[in-house]
């Protein structure tokens, strides 16, 4: 009876006992979501037009941030490594689509998937032998983000507010605005929803696959950047941040893989949820368990919709 | 291998099923087999302890794997911790019960990650594809986290490890510091021989027929009475089986101590290349994929010295990150199918050899 009581209702009677806290809490779940969300974003924009599962989007986020902050190290000013970086990751658009999915086109979901996956090996390789395996810093203030915290006195308590999180808020709903816009009103826009309608139509009607797959993996490159930046000033840049990237898997098919809308609130409610989990019924059972909590949610949806939130309904046919 | 097969004629039922038709094919086996028994007297005790019985363990969990993943089509990331289920429960087992035979304990080891594969694997039948995956992952991450957090499970060792008790078989230490390379290399054989042969048995019978109808549709498969639950269910049993036998295997035979981190998502994601670049749904791939993942970074690491130059070890292990992925992106261009295809490919050449039609 008091287990029952220690899950049921102990919970609620501390979020009401001190909501100051369930504020904080909340926000915090708010903040990791909304990362969550903009890796999930890479995932679905790629996933979408070239029916790639990406595994080395998070590898992507990591790697983007780490040359960002490697070529800081080595004396080339905030700015221009952020725009060096931007050229890299032009630069590994263009490899992957040649090296990668050009040879392997036509070929079943699991052998590209698992072409992601030596993506992955090789990024991290590089990466590393590049810029060294140390965690490294943000460089935050270098690029005139802001730090330091904002205090509310609300609820009869204080509620801490980090402003490097206010602002990847702000930035990530930025993103997500311009890629709509992007994808509603350009002209490349409409060539990218067009692949991921039907390749062979996209074909017909003259739309260049290799282009659009560059595009496609630069913009997710663009995305994995200003993710890793995100990322990288809340903790440090190392590769550790790939269990992180992890995370965004049950995010995207809680979602649905292929819906933008999808990967936003999935990220949403599992940042949240998992931060909830881990504050108030963490303790019960020894703590630690935002490691596997997100991973549960999701599994827990997909019984009941397994094609995710707002994936497309999965219609099989013999 | 230039051989031919004419004059070979199948007079029987049985012949014609045989797993291996061809004379010379029954021979190679044999020679290999031969092979193996024999090279603990000419290979040194790194090339046993260090390569051959990890070769073995890893090679055994791959064709875990491949039942799941190559034969009924259930992509898995969870491998690594249903490793961690068996090392955990022959661990248990064997310091709870110490005067049982350890091999008792490994096989039994193994039947409890079935039954925990088996609660994982329900979704799958709701659950498909890349979800499933995803769901696997769940699995994966929560078994890892009670390897940490239940300190029931390694006895409360401060350390938080699990260390391997000294075992002895017909007066032979068999597990355990005493126990030398060339024992434990034995028993992995043996281990790894008679489960191969069932594993054979098993897929090229009506299990594994079914298995592969799942794989190719999983309706039409049901259309034709295949009972999907049983049929998906029995997969991840005899999968998750053969992987926790790997896993009490990896800890009793080789390592000798493992922590929690041992059966990390690494391990799983190591598992499942072996599988694709061995080759999906081939047994002999599996040992294919075993030796190239793990034997090609061991080459790399020792490649630089034998050309008498000297890079940091830390450079070594990144190029050996580099060169890996790089080799999977090659061999998944080169042959999708992975190398089982290719050698394939290379025997149907030499058949036909001068005269390829």
């Amino acid at each position: 009876m008091s287990f029952l009581y220690a899950i049921l209702i102990d919970p609620f009677v501390q979020m009401a006992g001190a909501p100051d806290l369930l504020v904080q809490t909340l926000w915090e779940g708010l903040v990791g979501g909304v990362l969550y969300a903009l890796i999930a974003l890479g995932f679905v924009l790629i996933f979408k037009a070239s029916g790639v599962f990406n595994f080395a989007q998070g590898i992507m986020m990591v790697f983007a941030a780490l040359t960002l902050v490697g070529l800081h190290e080595k004396g080339v000013p905030a700015f221009l490594a952020l725009a060096l970086t931007i050229v890299v990751m032009l630069a590994l658009a263009f490899a992957v689509e040649r090296v990668i999915l050009r040879p392997l086109v036509n070929q079943p979901d699991i052998i590209l998937f698992m072409a992601t996956f030596g993506l992955t090996y090789v990024l991290i390789g590089l990466g590393e032998l590049l810029f060294g395996g140390n965690p490294k810093n943000m460089i935050t203030s270098e690029l005139l983000l802001p730090s330091g915290s904002l205090d509310f006195k609300i609820l009869g308590g204080l509620v801490s507010l980090q402003k490097i999180d206010i602002a990847a808020a702000i930035i990530a709903s930025l993103m997500v605005a311009i890629l709509a816009v992007f994808f509603q009103k350009t002209r490349i826009g409409r060539a990218l929803r067009a692949v991921a309608d039907d390749h062979q139509a996209a074909l017909s009607v003259g739309i260049s696959l290799d282009q659009i797959w560059v595009i496609v993996w630069f913009t997710a490159g663009l995305v994995a950047l200003a993710t890793g930046i995100m990322w990288g000033a809340r903790s440090n840049v190392s590769f550790a941040l790939e269990i992180i990237a992890l995370k965004a898997l049950p995010v995207l098919i809680l979602g649905g893989l292929t819906s933008v809308p999808g990967a936003i609130v999935g990220g949403l409610i599992i940042g949240i949820g998992e931060k909830l989990g881990e504050f108030y019924w963490g303790p019960l059972v020894g703590g630690g368990i935002e490691s596997w909590l997100a991973y549960f949610i999701a599994l827990a949806v997909l019984l009941f919709r397994p094609q995710g939130l707002f994936g497309e309904k999965i219609i099989e046919r013999i | 291998m230039f051989y031919r097969e004419a004059g070979q004629y199948k007079t029987t039922y049985q012949a014609d099923m045989s797993i291996f038709p061809i004379l010379q094919d029954r021979m190679g086996l044999a020679l290999i087999i031969t092979a193996a028994l024999l090279l603990p007297l000419f290979a040194g005790e790194f090339m046993i302890a260090s390569v051959m019985v990890p070769f073995l363990i890893l090679a055994l969990a791959a064709i875990g794997l491949n039942i799941l993943t190559g034969y009924t089509g259930l992509v898995s990331l969870g491998t690594g911790a249903f490793m961690g289920v068996g090392a955990y429960a022959c661990y248990k087992l064997s310091t709870a019960f110490p005067a049982i035979n350890i091999l008792v304990w490994i096989v039994v080891s193994g039947f409890v990650s079935c039954s925990v594969g088996v609660l994982f694997g329900l979704p799958s039948l709701r659950i498909k594809g890349f979800y499933l995956a995803v769901a696997t992952l769940a699995a994966q991450f929560f078994l890892q986290w009670c390897f940490v957090r239940i300190p029931w499970l390694y006895n409360y060792n401060p350390s938080g490890a699990i260390e391997v008790p000294s075992r002895t078989l017909f007066g032979l230490h068999v597990t355990g510091a005493s126990a030398t390379p060339t024992t434990r290399y034995y028993i992995a054989l043996a281990i790894v021989v008679g489960i191969t042969w069932i594993v054979s048995n098993l897929v090229h019978g009506r299990v594994g027929r079914s298995f592969m109808a799942v794989r190719d549709m999983d309706i039409a498969a049901q259309l034709i009475g295949i009972r999907l639950l049983r049929t998906k269910l029995l997969a991840f049993a005899v999968s998750s089986f053969i992987t926790g036998v790997a896993g009490a295997m990896m800890v009793f035979l080789w390592l000798g101590a493992a922590e929690a981190d041992a059966f990390n998502i690494n391990q799983s994601f190591i598992l499942l290349f072996m599988v694709i670049i061995g080759g999906l749904g081939s047994l002999i791939g599996s040992f294919f994929g075993a030796a190239l993942i793990y034997i090609m970074p061991i080459i790399v690491r020792t490649a630089p010295e034998s050309f008498g130059l000297t890079i940091g070890a830390a450079t070594v292990e990144h190029l050996t990150y580099l060169i890996t992925g790089a080799l999977i992106i090659f061999f998944l261009i080169v042959e999708p199918l992975g190398l089982a295809r290719l050698w394939q490919i290379g025997k149907q050449k030499l058949r036909v050899w001068p005269f390829p039609y």
